[in-house]
């Protein structure tokens, strides 16, 4: 990791975003993914993130839930700097949520295990505690008859809702989705969509990387396109992606449009 | 689904699999004869074979040398199942050793590495020797002197080096997308290794440890060497009183017995592929047509 950038004071805690991400650069050898990403995003906001795999989408996910170490750029969290390597990486992953796209739930536990994993670990909730926690969240992801399921014996789209429970149970500060929809078959999406726009109803604050247009559309508060490791537009849904002014933009969401996932 | 009687095709298709099934048999059989009767008939019309039964096939010796080769046998069972444990757990503790990061940890990390690499390179009989003969002669206070305590040391040492790299690669074969979650969710590093991580590469690797453990069971035979009167020694020291090679296939034909179960069970659990929510992708290639 580079030297870290002194951190800026950052402007009144009042206006200052929750997550700020600036100047981010992460290559793996010589493929540079991020080349310079900023991104502001307010709490209580959705933030989508579309572009073409490889565009980095992922990578910045990863490099926010500190799963990647930046090659260079700061990126804060309620104004702290999470990339300063002295600060406990630890202790800032437990304060966000991440869903990644294959779920990866924990093969050789219940789903209630999976669950209340991090309350007991992480956060030494007591057992008892964390389980009412764990069966209160799986109720609201419509899953409490499952609770004593393995992983394997589920859906794709109830393993995914799994994934954000265990995501959502410590109340974190910020969601990150990573394609959750993308290992499911067409006629599971729905559901997991339905959840996520309930829970930007509840103010949970997100950045959501997906190919889902129409979740876009109806969800984000913002869209950011990325192409080449930078945000290539950014915007409301309705402009970016109802009148791009980017030809790269518009090219990409032609062709998904051609790809039926509009 | 009751009143479904099988259609016409189906019952010929069944019909069909039942004789293809009986004449499998049949065929597996008559060709196991011939075989099995070449086999013995090549054997028994060889020039030698009176002398070969004589001195390896004497059912009277085998009865007589059976009770002290057995006792001996139980000295193996013995020695296996309490070198069994020590190894399980350091095999372990030496896998882990080498996922440690940081440089604190660095001499365990290497010492870990070297140990790996000189026990998996010696020789199990010379480690034997050196251990058996090598130790007692420091004449160290507390060193024991008992053969068999010496010789299950020396399997400790060398099994053990090939047990940790069994766990290695079961840790190694865990997706690092699994550790991904577990430090997404705030888990420590050690926390995800003993959580997430070790669970699902020792259910992964538990067939191979069966395996491990078979060839354990027989090499157990070689602590015979130091003079420990298990059933390898028992056999040895029949053979010389009565002339007669006969007790060490008797003690052959034990070790094997012993084996055979731990084998089949060894089989039966990598067919499973290990426990429920926990298979590696093994389970479910099904015989195709």
């Amino acid at each position: 990791m580079s030297a870290p950038a002194p951190t800026p004071p950052s402007t009144s805690p009042s206006t200052s975003p929750l997550l700020s991400v600036q100047g981010v650069r992460k290559a793996f050898g010589t493929n540079v993914v991020l080349d310079g990403v900023d991104l502001d995003v307010d709490a209580h906001r959705c933030v989508v993130l579309i572009g073409a795999s490889g565009s980095g989408k992922s990578t910045l996910l990863r490099t926010v839930d500190l799963l990647e170490d930046v090659d260079d750029g700061v990126i804060l969290l309620d104004g702290e700097d999470i990339t300063d390597p002295r600060r406990d990486a630890d202790a800032v992953r437990a304060r966000m949520g991440m869903v990644f796209q294959a779920f990866n739930l924990f093969p050789h536990m219940r789903v209630l295990d999976n669950v209340t994993l991090a309350s007991r670990l992480v956060h030494r909730v007591p057992r008892r505690e964390a389980q009412e926690r764990a069966h209160a969240m799986l109720e609201r992801v419509g899953l409490g008859a499952r609770a004593d399921a393995f992983p394997d014996e589920l859906s794709g789209g109830q393993q995914q809702r799994v994934a954000i429970a265990r995501a959502l149970v410590t109340s974190p500060r910020l969601m990150l989705l990573d394609e959750v929809t993308s290992a499911l078959d067409p006629e599971l999406v729905g559901e997991v969509l339905d959840l996520l726009g309930e829970l930007k109803a509840e103010g949970m604050t997100m950045v959501v990387a997906t190919h889902e247009m129409g979740f876009a559309r109806h969800v984000a508060d913002e869209v950011c396109y990325l192409h080449a490791g930078t945000v290539h537009e950014r915007g409301t849904p309705e402009q970016v992606l109802g009148d791009p002014q980017q030809p790269r933009t518009r090219e990409f969401l032609r062709r998904i449009i051609e790809a039926g996932r509009a | 689904m009751t009143g479904w009687t099988p259609s016409p095709r189906q019952q010929d298709r069944l019909a069909y699999r039942r004789r293809q099934a009986r004449r499998s048999v049949g065929v597996a059989l008559a060709s196991t004869v011939a075989v099995a009767g070449l086999a013995v008939l090549a054997l028994t019309s060889s020039p030698g074979w009176p002398r070969v039964r004589a001195s390896f096939f004497d059912p009277d010796v085998a009865l007589a040398s059976l009770p002290r080769v057995l006792e001996g046998l139980w000295l193996n069972v013995r020695v296996m199942a309490v070198a069994a444990v020590v190894i399980l757990v350091v095999a372990l503790a030496l896998a882990i050793a080498r996922t440690l990061r940081g440089p604190v940890f660095f001499p365990l990390r290497a010492a870990a590495a070297a140990y790996v690499d000189v026990f998996r390179g010696l020789p199990l009989i010379l480690v034997l020797l050196l251990v058996g003969f090598g130790l007692p002669g420091l004449r160290l206070q507390g060193i024991p002197s008992s053969a068999v305590v010496l010789g299950g040391l020396a399997l400790v040492l060398t099994y053990s080096a090939y047990v940790a790299e069994v766990f290695r690669a079961g840790i190694e074969s865990v997706h690092p997308s699994q550790v991904a979650a577990a430090r997404s969710l705030g888990l420590s590093r050690s926390q995800a290794m003993r959580t997430v991580v070790l669970p699902q590469a020792v259910r992964r690797v538990v067939p191979a440890l069966l395996n491990d453990l078979v060839a354990l069971q027989k090499d157990s035979g070689l602590i015979s060497i130091l003079g420990a009167i298990d059933a390898v020694r028992a056999a040895q020291i029949q053979t010389s009183q009565y002339a007669n090679f006969t007790p060490y296939v008797v003690a052959g034909v034990l070790f094997v017995l012993l084996t055979i179960p731990l084998t089949r069970f060894t089989d039966a659990l990598a067919r499973r592929g290990g426990w429920a929510g926990a298979t590696g992708g093994l389970a479910g290639a099904g015989a195709l047509r």
